[in-house]
């Protein structure tokens, strides 16, 4: 793998068109790391769901996405980060339902479902940082021991 | 005010369909919302089909746009039937928690279209339709 694919793309977001462009680069990766057709959809749901939040609740950020090496082989790993208000009772936001801004309150609960792993480091005012991974692959591993 | 939406609204003998085409920024999703509803109003429509077969993703704001429509429509006397939903799009909704209730599917334009008495001669466009 080049050099260039190790470092973690930064792509910014400011404005609606901005969503459009982390879905574009979130499943040109995930194509070329081998994600099944399947496997992308769920990751570039949950980062337009993510990307979408930087946006509406962050105040605007950016995603960093970069190929990451795991047990079952490789996956992305995409963050989500701003410098808003931050997230007061992140348990209460991953609920079902929860929404402060009127919406279905699905984005950050439904995203935790569609990938593997699922971080959220928020300070009050300090801003926010989604981090997710999802793997080419995730069955690999189960399908070895078969 | 947002602008008007490209995606072209077609009138298909009393029925009204609407293909959404690849990518959709977040504002013409709602000037999609604004349009469709106005036509519906316009030509008294009682069936709406909404072909997804192009959309390679539907995250929740989009479904959102999708069953507003179709509720906003309902109001209006029209029933909403959603066509063409890929596999993987239906599966990461599912999963997503994002089921669109109070929307009747159909797998083929022709198969909605049916479904309002409406009958399609040529194969649909998703090239799915009944050999
Ligand atoms: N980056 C963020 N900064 C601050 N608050 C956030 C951030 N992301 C999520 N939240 C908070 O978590 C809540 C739940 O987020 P979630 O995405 O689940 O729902 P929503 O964005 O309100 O609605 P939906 O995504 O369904 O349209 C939000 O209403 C908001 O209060
Ligand atoms: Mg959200």
């Amino acid at each position: 793998m080049s050099q260039a694919e190790r470092e973690p793309i930064r792509v910014p977001i400011r404005k609606d068109t901005d969503l459009t462009a982390v879905r574009q680069h979130v499943r040109a990766l995930a194509q070329r790391t081998g994600f099944g057709l399947v496997q992308q959809t769920k990751l570039v749901t949950a980062a337009s769901e993510l990307a979408r939040n930087t946006l509406l609740h962050g105040g605007g950020g950016a995603a960093e996405i970069s190929v990451v090496h795991g047990s079952t082989g490789p996956g992305l790993s995409v963050s989500f980060v701003d410098s808003g208000p931050g997230i007061p009772d992140v348990e209460l936001a991953l609920s079902d339902g929860y929404s402060t801004a009127g919406g279905l309150g699905m984005g950050l609960s439904g995203s935790k479902r569609l990938v593997q792993e699922f971080a959220i480091e928020s300070v009050p005012d300090g801003g926010t940082r989604v981090t997710v991974i999802s793997w080419a692959d995730p069955y690999s591993a189960r399908q070895g021991l078969r | 005010m947002t602008s008007p939406s490209t995606i072209p609204v077609l009138d298909l003998g009393g029925l009204l369909l609407v293909s959404i085409q690849g990518e959709l920024p977040d504002e013409s999703a709602i000037a999609l919302q604004e349009d469709v509803t106005a036509a519906v109003a316009n030509t008294g429509s009682r069936g709406l089909i909404i072909d997804i077969s192009t959309l390679d993703v539907v995250d929740s704001f989009l479904a959102r746009v999708l069953a507003e429509v179709a509720a906003s429509s309902r109001l209006l006397a029209a029933r909403t039937v959603l066509v063409g939903m890929r596999p993987s799009v239906a599966i990461t909704l599912v999963e997503l928690g994002l089921t669109l209730p109070g929307m009747d599917t159909a797998r083929t334009v022709t198969e909605a279209a049916a479904s309002f008495g409406v009958t399609i001669e040529q194969a649909d466009r998703t090239g799915r339709g009944t050999p």
